[in-house]
């Protein structure tokens, strides 16, 4: 399929159509910033925009999940058995996520499916998702994605990309789940070649927007132990307040804790996002902190996106280059001199 | 789908004391339903999730061999919230098992060796396990000599007592127990630190594969007191210790460079240790 063409008026009406039957989210505007939001009548999408402040990642992995529930009330003869917390995965879709992000949840995708072990809410509810990918035609001071895999207009991870020709979206399917999705918002309009050009040429002209670049030809050469040893980790970390920005705002951070709650007799096991910039996320039972400095736990998060990840999975690095680490550290902390850093060492 | 998260119901069958200061209890289970046991099939060296709920989950190595059927013993440290609670728990009460999770010692690399376990305090638990599993007669015949030196500060701070007597009393293992120091005039065994026992008892590395748990000070000791007497790094074998959560290397906290301790390890040979940051 080469491309079909929407009014963004016919596209708006069917997505609020779409969304009396499924769970729609797209992005709105939330005070100064863009958040995605599930569509409904009383709230307008606002696709003009750079990124979102906090990625999508919540909508497959929210930042709390129920994941049992159990009574500790005696007379049941179910007492302290622990069951899974009911809930459905119904289609869902996730309506003008930038390339960035949609590469974030395949890199994730890799830790949470894997062949020994499925985790059963990611797994679920990851297939149930239809990503519709916008293209970035102005992308922010701070992308990098070109660096690291991606690209304004990349499919990595899209079921369908949407590119913004001013008042009309151009719309082309990746996947069968974005054929399907895109029946369900009508047929449009085919695209004539002409248009399929200009897309072509404004997609090419925002690779070339693109300011930023980091290296990562040579992270494989250098041993963990070698790049762990390294000396700038201090320098790097010297700044940090352990504030845990970065590892909220990235799409690929994925760490979780798992701590229980209970309300007089009824308790459930819930998971939360964790975060590897906190000393309580590796301290011992008997007190012993294998990351009790913050060196040791910036150099952790570095090393993992960097390095580990990149050892592990063989699949590049851990990071989509969407900036939002480098746009919102209190104390500027910039991956990408660190990328430069560790792939110069 | 199946829930790796999910707990199996299990009853508290015994609770023991074993430890004068009265830290340490050793917990027999029993699964509620006949079918997890079969499921929950295990070699010596792993761990599992105790789960109670309200309070949540603790890895703790498993102290039972699986040629012990119809149920599974834990030792548990009181240090925190979970292992607080669970030492105010009583008999017939119910609560959570996940697993078995993680690797295992290297039991078919051991096959035909000399075995050495060397243990100290409460990190005893899995080489129970191992020693149980090496003596039962289908297996004792599948290993050479079995040596095993055993420490504790003192020794009311010994686990399982009864057990360490049997086990002197046999010839088919050599038991070298000591304790760092006693008042004790009766006490009949060693005195002195884990190191310095192995340095004493273990005189040859010929055939042999060593197998170190303990607190990271006694490691850390015992380490080149292995590699003098002949140890190559391959052949010394330990069980590291991390704050988990998951169990099954999704969590992300208890990374050792790109490996889990909850899934690549907990067991791990001196050998790949020595490729990995030194961070645990």
């Amino acid at each position: 399929m080469k491309g079909r063409l929407f009014t963004k008026k016919e596209w708006d009406k069917a997505l609020r159509e779409l969304s009396k039957s499924q769970k729609i989210f797209v992005p709105a505007k939330e005070k100064d910033f863009h958040n995605f939001t599930v569509l409904d009548n009383n709230m307008e999408p606002d696709f003009d925009f750079q990124n979102t402040r906090l990625s999508p990642k919540s909508i497959v992995f929210p930042q709390s999940e129920r994941m049992f529930e159990y009574t500790l009330d005696e007379t049941s003869p179910d007492a302290h058995i622990l069951k899974e917390a009911p809930k459905d995965f119904p289609p869902q879709a996730v309506v003008g996520i930038r390339p960035c992000d949609a590469h974030a949840f395949q890199i994730v995708n890799v830790n949470f499916d894997n062949p020994e072990y499925k985790d059963p809410w990611w797994v679920r509810r990851y297939r149930a998702t239809t990503f519709v990918g916008l293209g970035c035609n102005e992308p922010c001071s701070t992308c990098f994605c070109t660096s690291v895999g991606g690209g304004p207009f990349s499919e990595k991870g899209l079921d369908i990309l949407l590119h913004d020709l001013g008042d009309r979206f151009l719309a082309k399917a990746i996947t069968e789940k974005g054929i399907e999705f895109l029946d369900k918002i009508g047929s449009g309009k085919e695209a004539s070649e002409q248009t399929l050009k200009k897309a072509a040429l404004e997609a090419e002209a925002a690779l070339g927007k693109i300011s930023s670049s980091v290296p990562t030809d040579r992270l494989k050469e250098k041993t963990e132990i070698e790049l762990f040893d390294a000396p700038f980790w201090e320098k790097i970390a010297f700044p940090c307040i352990n504030c845990g920005t970065c590892t909220y705002l990235c799409p690929t951070c994925w760490c979780f804790d798992i701590q229980d709650e209970v309300f007089r007799k009824e308790g459930d096991r819930i998971r939360n996002w964790d975060s590897c910039m906190f000393p309580l996320f590796t301290l011992h039972g008997s007190g012993h902190n294998p990351r009790e400095k913050k060196v040791q736990r910036v150099r952790q998060r570095f090393m993992h996106k960097l390095k580990y990840y990149v050892d592990k999975y063989g699949n590049g690095v851990a990071c989509v280059g969407c900036g939002r680490c480098v746009q919102f550290c209190p104390v500027n902390i910039d991956i990408r001199e660190v990328f430069e850093l560790m792939n110069g060492y | 789908m199946e829930n790796p998260y999910l707990p199996y119901p299990v009853r508290i069958e015994k609770i023991i004391t074993e430890t004068e200061d009265r830290n340490l209890k050793t917990f027999t289970f029993s699964f509620i339903n006949p079918e997890h046991e079969k499921k929950f099939s295990y070699l010596p060296g792993q761990f599992a999730e105790l789960s109670i709920a309200g309070k949540g989950e603790i890895p703790i190595g498993i102290a039972s061999s699986p040629t012990e059927k119809g149920y599974l013993t834990f030792t548990v440290n009181k240090v925190g919230l979970v292992t607080s609670h669970l030492h105010n728990m009583k008999e017939g009460e119910t609560m959570g098992i996940r697993g078995p999770l993680g690797n295992f010692y290297p039991w078919e690399q051991m096959q035909g060796k000399n075995i050495v376990i060397i243990g100290g305090g409460f990190a005893f638990t899995t080489l129970r396990s191992s020693i149980i599993y090496m003596l039962h007669p289908e297996n004792r015949n599948k290993y050479e000599d079995i040596t095993v030196v055993y420490g504790a500060r003192t020794p009311g701070m010994l686990l399982y007592k009864q057990e360490l007597e049997e086990w002197e009393k046999r010839d088919d293992i050599n038991m070298h127990i000591t304790v760092d120091a006693t008042q004790d005039p009766t006490w009949k065994y060693n005195i002195g630190f884990v190191p310095t026992i192995t340095e004493q008892k273990i005189k040859t590395a010929d055939n042999a594969i060593a197998i170190v748990c303990g607190p990271p000070i006694m490691i850390k000791f015992t380490q080149p007191v292995l590699e003098k007497i002949g140890f190559p790094p391959e052949r010394i074998i330990l069980s590291l210790e991390m704050r988990m959560k998951c169990g099954i290397g999704l969590c992300g906290r208890c990374n050792i460079g790109d490996k889990y301790v909850c899934k690549d390890g907990p067991v791990f040979s001196l050998a790949q240790l020595r490729d990995m940051p030194p961070e645990y």
